[in-house]
């Protein structure tokens, strides 16, 4: 490892790099959430910060487990998290209408959500067991693409397509690094141009179809859809270089800008602090995902690889997308940014990402000592 | 060995795919940073302005109306602060929800509810409607307290317009309310749109509106996307709208008012020096304070069943006959026409005029001009209209006023009719005959004339100068220029026309109750229908005649004139009782209450109580079915129209004779006493 210093095990073993500064981006999450909440720990920023010790503590334990565990787990995972979808959808369809979670009684499990890890997981593990040599071949595409199909389709159906095109976007990720050729992500980018108009029209929900439209021409609807994307450029430019002061926004103190705490979490934040606030949310996120991509490249097995990698894409599709989003890049599509938005499924689903980081980067000190 | 080199170029692969996708994420990552950098920074100053825009709502405080004072500085209408509650309809979510909440917490009649449902949707939708104005505390507490629920529903401390005589001052002030639609659309100003603005919808109101109006004040609040408020950033105070000084009396068109009491008529003063009117008195009347919330179908359904007409002004739409009230200007007229007064007709109970004998009221004998007056011979007039010619007698008609609209900040006057052989001929395409101008010469046939035009005919003969009416108080004096008649012929007829009052004449009991003052006038009895239907004194109440009287004192110094005109009053016994009453308390004001608070007892309070009472009866007999209040301006023009097709005169030509009834002794001589 590089920048060895001389510390004792446990501590140099750590993974300082990217506790600290997700711990500083989750302090700052909760400050954006304090202010939120009309200058108040409750109901959100508290709560966001038990979640983020408590997953902090899943990931660290999850960090210890061993490769051999991990990839014998692949399938199973996937077939339980799978076998949750469809209860889902039954019990949606018996309860007479659409449910994303299943009540377990002392917390709402959102399958959708386990399944962004566990699709990285379970390509990952296919990829190590499939023969180099038939990396080319149609099974190599074929498989993937059907692994993937599945819960996508079910997550559609709840409907949800911001979880579903993360579920898609994790699992062809882990396809292009596992080398599947790139003639076909070029024909699947051909198709998908041809078949994109094609699933707007058949595909989406009136409103999400409205959110395109809105996406495309925010002022063709000020106070409905298009409310959203204006509130939110307009909480982001109001705050200039430096922003308004803590506590000072009146876009979110004065209710303009919708869903404060959640969705549109980055925009409170840059009311308040400026580009300044908004450039170290970015650096932290380069720093993570930085840190991600670097244990990738060092991984010693293949599967190691393509595990952090993927992990890696599903943060970053997070990021990329909320904040394409709240600055009127991107359709509203409903997804979180991670670490600071206020919510429970968003914080596990990326604290399982960065706990199987962690996992990884542990294996490759290991094999390297 | 191949294994592991293909194991190798899978590893290169991964190698140079994940760095294209770090280079990807790399990149996003500076577009990201970029965007942001471009809306917080190069846009920053219009986002600040749409953020402000959001923050800030700028809301206009109407401004205080200016009043409308009378003569000596007391208002007729001035302001009080209420507590009032308004409603913006295009805010509510649920119209029928609100209105009964509404109504609950107001403790509103069903009436009053389904008015309140047809404001909200008849309104402009964006414009506030008013909901209730002079609440106590408690009742807008109440409301203040649900206003979570109530979405658009905006309780506010404000002012309403108050008029302290009420009914008395209704057709002359006209009253305020809500900007219209239409209003709107003619005038888009958002102030138009301010809950609590009104403007004047009628009357001196109407007229000076900008005058009144003032200049509206802002409030700079700042809000919540839900249109809370959160605290107030600034206010600037409004300037109150500039006070019109009218030339009126306000305690004499009080007492005017009141003093006609359960009759239907008018009653004009003014000053023959200044020309100042000094009181416009027409009754019955509405009660402006409360119209000023829109008028209720209650209200309106009572005013617009009532035969006597009290949503128009009399002293200027009225148009009755002038009967005998025309006979000392005739006399005039016959003066500067050659006819010496002193030269005598007999009346043998009437007169041939050509080949036919036409009836006098009386027998009054050997005629001169002054017993003519005093008499009111009909007999004179027809001989010397005859012998004048009535085209002659015409144009001195119109000297004096009649048939002539005044330079008067008033919506509309109407100007009657002094008819001669051209205009027979042009509205009718018939020959003037001889009974046309025995008709017209004691003021009836197609003659029409106002009260005010009779008010201003009494200050021209009192004065013999071109006295012109006005309303709006100023400081310059106008000496108004001669009608040319000479000092002895004004003075014959100021003689003849007090001893109408103070000598031999029809109006004995029209002598003021005063030592030093003697007051002039003269008669006038204008038949509605003829004989044959109706002795014009008892019977339906709109077949009676028309009472007049036209006078001025005191009668050799002339300085106060005026006509009383009641409708249908049985004659002109009706009118001089109310002249008498009101120029005694014009120059002796005790003396005239004295007089008017015994009438009042009989007559079952003033007039705002009697109005009050006939409103609870009215509300209770008719219940909710009745047909919603038009807009006032429909409702304006209505009565205009009615008004003016009554008056239009006949659609064919007039050929009957007039037969005269008597002029003294008449019906309420011994009621009024």
């Amino acid at each position: 490892m590089r920048g060895q210093i001389a510390l004792p095990a446990p501590l140099a073993e750590f993974p300082w790099r990217v506790v600290i500064p997700l711990t500083l981006l989750v302090a700052f999450g909760a400050m954006v959430l304090h202010s939120a909440a009309g200058g108040s720990m409750s109901p959100y920023a508290d709560s966001h910060l038990i979640r983020f010790a408590v997953f902090l503590v899943v990931a660290l334990v999850m960090a210890r487990f061993p490769e051999d565990f991990v990839r014998l787990m692949a399938i199973p995972a996937y077939i339980i998290i799978l076998v949750l979808l469809m209860a889902v959808e039954a019990v949606g369809q018996l309860g007479g209408g659409s449910q994303r979670w299943l009540e377990l009684g002392f917390m709402r499990l959102q399958p959708s959500e386990l399944m962004k890890p566990g699709i990285v997981l379970i390509i990952a593990a296919f990829y190590h067991m499939l023969p180099v040599g038939m990396i080319s071949s149609w099974r190599a595409l074929l498989v993937p693409l059907g692994l993937i199909a599945m819960p996508m389709g079910l997550v559609l159906l709840q409907p949800d397509l911001g979880t579903s095109l993360a579920i898609g976007f994790g699992g062809v990720v882990v396809m292009f690094l596992a080398g599947v050729p790139d003639k076909w992500f070029i024909g699947g980018g051909i198709a998908a141009v041809i078949l994109a108009p094609i699933a707007y029209f058949f595909g989406l929900q009136p409103y999400q179809q409205q959110r395109v439209l809105t996406f495309l021409d925010p002022a063709s609807d000020p106070q409905g859809t298009g409310y959203h994307i204006i509130q939110s450029k307009i909480a982001i430019g109001s705050g200039g270089l430096s922003g308004k002061g803590f506590g000072e926004g009146s876009q979110s103190q004065l209710d303009y800008l919708p869903e404060p705490h959640t969705d549109f979490v980055f925009a409170t934040m840059a009311e308040e602090w400026g580009l300044i606030g908004g450039l170290f949310v970015l650096l932290v996120f380069g720093i993570v995902l930085r840190w991600g991509l670097i244990i990738a490249r060092d991984a010693q097995t293949r599967f190691a690889r393509l595990l952090a990698g993927g992990m890696t894409a599903t943060i970053f599709f997070y990021v990329a997308v909320n904040l394409m989003m709240v600055m009127g890049l991107a359709p509203v599509v409903g997804i979180p940014l991670p670490f600071m938005s206020h919510g429970g499924s968003s914080m596990m689903t990326n604290m399982i990402c960065v706990g199987v980081l962690m996992m990884v980067e542990r294996w490759n000190r290991q094999t390297s000592s | 060995m191949d294994r592991k080199l293909t194991s190798n170029s899978l590893k290169q692969t991964f190698d140079r795919r994940s760095f294209v996708i770090g280079s990807v994420q790399g990149g996003i990552g500076v577009l990201l940073a970029a965007r942001m950098g471009y809306i917080a920074v190069a846009e920053n100053e219009k986002y600040e302005m749409e953020a402000e825009s959001n923050r800030v709502n700028l809301s206009l405080i109407p401004p205080r109306r200016g009043w409308i004072l009378d003569r000596n500085g007391s208002p007729l209408a001035s302001n009080r602060a209420d507590f009032r509650v308004d409603v913006i309809p295009e805010r509510v979510v649920d119209i029928d929800a609100t209105v009964e909440t509404l109504g609950e917490l107001l403790e509103f009649s069903e009436p009053e509810k389904a008015d309140l449902r047809d404001r909200m949707q008849d309104s402009a939708g964006f414009s506030a409607v008013a909901v209730a104005n002079g609440l106590d505390y408690e009742k807008f507490a109440a409301v203040s307290v649900r206003i979570p629920e109530l979405p658009g529903v905006i309780p506010q401390r404000g002012y309403s317009r108050f008029y302290p005589t009420g009914p008395s001052v209704g057709h002359l002030l006209g009253y305020v309310g809500t900007p219209s639609r239409e209003e709107y659309d003619e005038n888009p100003q958002p102030l138009l749109l301010t809950p609590g603005f009104k403007l004047g919808k009628d009357g001196i109101e109407k007229e000076f509106e900008q005058k009144l109006r003032g200049v509206p004040g802002a409030r700079r609040v700042e809000v919540t996307a839900s249109g809370r408020i959160v605290r107030d950033l600034e206010t600037r105070e409004d300037t109150q709208g500039d006070a019109v000084q009218l030339t009126i009396d306000g305690p004499l068109q009080d007492y005017a008012a009141r003093r006609l009491g359960l009759e239907s008529g008018s009653v004009v003063v003014m000053d023959c020096l200044s020309g100042d009117l000094l009181c416009m008195a027409s009754m019955p009347s509405f009660d402006p304070n409360s119209f000023s919330d829109g008028i209720g179908r209650v209200e309106f359904g009572m005013l617009r069943d009532n035969e006597r007409v009290p949503l128009r002004n009399k002293t200027l739409k009225g148009l009755y006959p002038p009967g005998s009230t025309v006979k000392p200007m005739h006399s005039m007229a016959f003066m500067h026409e050659g006819v010496s007064p002193s030269e005598t007709i007999v009346c043998g109970g009437g007169r041939r005029i050509g080949n036919r004998f036409f009836n006098c009221w009386s027998n009054h004998g050997v005629v001169d001009m002054a017993k003519a007056v005093y008499q009111s011979c009909d007999s004179y007039y027809y001989h010397f209209a005859q012998q004048v010619g009535f085209d002659k007698v015409a144009a001195y008609a119109r000297r004096f006023g009649l048939g002539q609209e005044f330079d008067l900040p008033v919506a509309s006057q109407f100007y009657g009719t002094v008819p001669d052989p051209q205009w027979k001929l042009e509205k009718y395409g018939q020959e003037w005959q001889p009974y046309d101008t025995v008709n017209a010469s004691i003021g009836q046939g197609y003659y029409l004339a106002s009260p005010l035009q009779l008010a201003v005919m009494s200050a021209r003969i009192a004065t013999g100068r071109n006295v012109a009416p006005a309303l709006i108080k100023s400081e310059q004096k106008r000496p108004f220029a001669s009608l040319d008649f000479r000092d002895d012929e004004i003075s014959y007829i100021r003689q003849a026309m007090s001893d109408v009052v103070n000598g031999p004449g029809t109006a004995g009991r029209a002598r003021l109750p005063l030592e030093n003052v003697l007051l002039a006038g003269k008669t006038g009895t204008a038949q509605v229908v003829s004989l044959r239907y109706s002795d014009g004194k008892s019977g339906p109440w709109q077949f009676r005649d028309h009472g007049l009287f036209v006078f001025f004192a005191p009668f050799d110094n002339p300085r106060y004139a005026g006509a009383v005109v009641i409708e249908h009053g049985g004659g002109s016994g009706a009118a001089y009782p109310v002249a008498r009453d009101v120029m005694t308390f014009l120059l002796d004001p005790q003396k005239g209450l004295d007089a008017l608070h015994a009438l009042e007892e009989q007559w079952g309070g003033t007039a705002q109580e009697r109005l009050d009472r006939q409103y609870q009866a009215y509300a209770a007999a008719a219940g909710v079915d009745l047909p919603p209040a038009p807009p006032p301006v429909t409702l304006a023009e209505q009565v205009d129209a009615e008004a003016r097709a009554a008056y239009s005169g006949p659609e064919e030509a007039d050929s009957t004779v007039f037969s005269p009834r008597d002029e003294a002794n008449p019906r309420s001589e011994g009621a009024s006493t």
